[in-house]
């Protein structure tokens, strides 16, 4: 209750700044639309809230209950496998039924999946908080971008390249950083986050400074051809259904890679550093090496998903890596549910798609970010699909 | 050796500014050892309610009278307003998760950034919004040196707003209770001291110098953006670490280090990457020198 106040307080202090313009008129048309927004829902969700606490809609909750508690036992008898396969099936199939439009989104989506599913490892698995990890997307992006405008060199053999440079980029940053735990890290992360993309926009002969890179060329692919005699033909994969099933294949690999390093011994070293690092050392777990691989294998699927965006759009700038994009990717991860791999997938559909649905409210989207990062910590800090094994960190409890 | 003394000027004013910022990071992570992440949208808070209330007196026709009055006048307004919003978003943001895990407040710290910078925005425009600050034209030079009033105005309002935070915090009760309360907060709530209240006037001092710097970069360079928040508060945090961070004598040093190195880079390396230094200092300090240049009291969880 005391915090609705403070809330209401929060606003009622925000008002002057947002409605006052500096040639002295008062416009308050557009903090009007704005603040409408924001206080309404936020005080509409507030009061839902104390209602439900003081038990007024039992009537329509507890029946709700029930029907998910029958729904989740239902969903448990059958194989997580089949839900996994029903899943990918479902998205395989997806292009036949739907125009560009959604397959553009879909693409979207899927390249964040990869960006979220990397950040997780870094974040979720070994608990280093990275706001400079959208830093590594720029260098695979960049990477194939220039190999591919340079030496000609096709998207596939660049793939292993790009995955490599952002592994290096992540070991160049992770080795000098490793010694910080906490707020240091995530602060230093940014610096090298802000020193990645001025660099990319400050070396003109290398990155062709803000103007960024154009024409860089589709993946390719190579066919057997029985059509006259046996042949090797070639085609570009320009099609925006082809780039659809790149992309899947790519988040597929992702989601297999993440989910075997998660379940392995190396992932289980890192919730070990996650929960207790000098507890992890003295347990014999060589936390130095195992938080660069940290790093490492966190770049590698970020330089992985870079590398298809440049080739998705044909052209990188720097302007597609600002912090603002670490920040999106990190609310993904946070609001999904820290080091679960479905809550992250579902994270990354809630902030990539959701904005497509309320088109009209695009601007709010950041500000909506932000709320709800702040909001999803008080209440709700897990995120929205937890994963199964989170501990606190024992210092934590002192 | 002209060019030289001109650069050290423009340093000192912009150390000045990154100090002031940089006061409220080292504050906050001394009492409750949280990066304020905010901090920066205080100070754009700061430059865009001056802009506001300067015009507004300037439409008034105050301005031409009393410029001097308006600007002090203006100056307390918004150092008072960003306390105030410095202590609402406290309570909604932080006091909430004052037992929860160091990821989940600062989180929450970043959340309530990106939710201010981008209110500003929607509703202020994504334009610079223009000073008006024509009656602190023109300056005097010293042979070679040229110095304009408005640096003279920022650097003497640095320095009296520098001796009112020592004695603040040196000399007075309230002063005394923050620095228990950073010290002990066990010991300090024993013996009478309501830290919830001491957290409060933190943020809110802190607030209130950051607004400071946030008026005189809207003046210095005449206009205001909604994301000037950002690049500002990261070179201050970096000032900071590298003053020791808690330590208030510290912060200042560092922030005069930090404008110094910037400005003389930009003169004599290369202007493109100057907001690099700033980043390169914050990762050669923490990783030579974690406890900075007057720190002691740091252990092995805060880095």
């Amino acid at each position: 209750m005391t915090w609705a106040i403070a809330m209401a307080w929060f606003y009622v202090l925000l008002w002057p700044l947002m409605g006052i313009h500096p040639d002295g008129t008062l416009t308050f048309k557009n903090s009007l639309i704005v603040w409408g927004w924001v206080v309404g829902l936020s005080g509409a969700v507030l009061i839902l809230r104390q209602l439900n606490e003081t038990g007024m809609f039992n009537a329509i909750t507890t029946p709700v209950a029930n029907v998910r508690a029958a729904a989740n036992r239902g969903i448990d008898t059958v194989p997580v496998w089949l839900w996994w396969g029903i899943g990918f099936a479902a998205t395989f199939a997806l292009p036949f039924f739907t125009g560009r439009y959604v397959q553009d989104v879909a693409i979207n989506v899927m390249i964040y999946i990869c960006l979220g599913l990397g950040l997780n490892i870094v974040v979720g698995l070994c608990g280093l908080l990275d706001l400079g990890f959208i830093a590594f997307y720029g260098v695979g992006a960049y990477t194939y971008g220039l190999l591919s405008i340079h030496y000609a060199m096709p998207f596939w053999i660049c793939l292993p390249f790009a995955a490599m440079t952002a592994a290096l980029a992540g070991c160049i940053i992770g080795y000098p950083t490793l010694r910080m735990r906490g707020d240091y890290l995530a602060i230093v992360t940014l610096g090298f986050g802000e020193i990645v993309r001025l660099l990319l926009n400050n070396w003109m002969q290398l990155t062709n400074g803000p103007n960024g890179i154009l024409g860089i060329k589709a993946p390719g692919l190579y066919y057997f051809s029985f059509a006259n005699g046996f042949s090797l033909e070639h085609i570009w994969l320009k099609k925006l259904t082809y780039m659809y099933y790149v992309i899947l294949g790519l988040m597929v690999l992702t989601i297999i890679a993440v989910h075997r390093l998660n379940f392995s011994r190396v992932g289980r070293a890192w919730e070990a550093i996650r929960e207790d690092e000098t507890a992890a050392e003295l347990m014999g777990v060589n936390t130095f090496k195992l938080k660069l691989l940290a790093y490492a294998m966190g770049a590698t699927f970020g330089g992985l998903a870079g590398a298809f965006f440049a080739a998705r759009m044909r052209f990188v700038s720097p302007e597609s890596f600002t912090f603002l994009e670490s920040a999106m990717v990190l609310a993904m991860v946070v609001l999904g549910g820290m080091g679960s791999i479905p809550g992250i997938m579902l994270g990354a559909l809630a902030l990539v798609a959701l904005p497509e649905v309320f088109r009209e409210f695009e601007l709010y989207r950041m500000l909506a970010f932000g709320g709800a990062m702040t909001v999803m910590m008080i209440f709700k800090p897990k995120g929205l699909w937890p994963a199964k094994r989170f501990g606190t960190r024992s210092d934590d409890n002192d | 050796m002209e060019f030289f003394i001109q650069q050290f000027i423009n340093g000192l004013t912009l150390g000045g500014v990154y100090a002031l910022i940089a006061l409220g990071y080292t504050m906050v992570y001394g009492i409750i050892q949280l990066i304020n992440f905010a901090h920066g949208e205080f100070f754009a808070a700061g430059g865009y309610m001056g802009v506001i209330i300067l015009s507004f007196m300037a439409s008034m026709g105050y301005m031409e009278t009393h410029p001097w009055l308006c600007l002090m006048g203006s100056m307390a307004l918004t150092m008072g307003y960003c306390a105030m919003l410095a202590m609402a978003v406290e309570k909604v943001a932080y006091k909430p998760l004052r037992f929860a895990s160091r990821l989940s407040v600062l989180l929450s710290a970043l959340g309530m950034s990106i939710f201010l910078q981008n209110g500003l925005m929607l509703t202020q425009g994504v334009y610079d919004k223009p000073y008006p600050t024509s009656f602190t034209d023109g300056g005097f030079s010293i042979g070679m040196v040229t110095m304009s009033y408005m640096q003279v105005m920022i650097l003497v309002m640095t320095v009296l707003l520098l001796i009112g935070l020592n004695i603040l915090v040196f000399r007075t009760k309230i002063g005394t209770a923050m620095r228990a309360t950073a010290q002990d907060k066990v010991m300090s709530a024993l013996v009478g001291i309501n830290s919830n209240r001491i957290i409060s006037t933190t943020f809110a001092l802190g607030a209130g110098l950051a607004a400071a710097a946030g008026i005189m970069v809207g003046l210095y360079y005449g206009s205001v953006r909604y994301d000037m928040g950002f690049v500002p508060g990261i070179k201050a945090f970096a000032a900071a670490v590298l003053g020791g961070i808690g330590n208030i004598t510290g912060a200042m040093i560092g922030g005069l280090i930090i404008g110094m190195v910037e400005i003389m880079a930009a003169g004599y390396l290369s202007s493109e990457y100057k907001d690099v230094w700033a980043f390169v200092i914050l990762i050669g300090v923490l990783y030579f020198m974690p406890t900075g240049i007057m720190g002691e009291n740091v252990d092995d969880t805060r880095v």
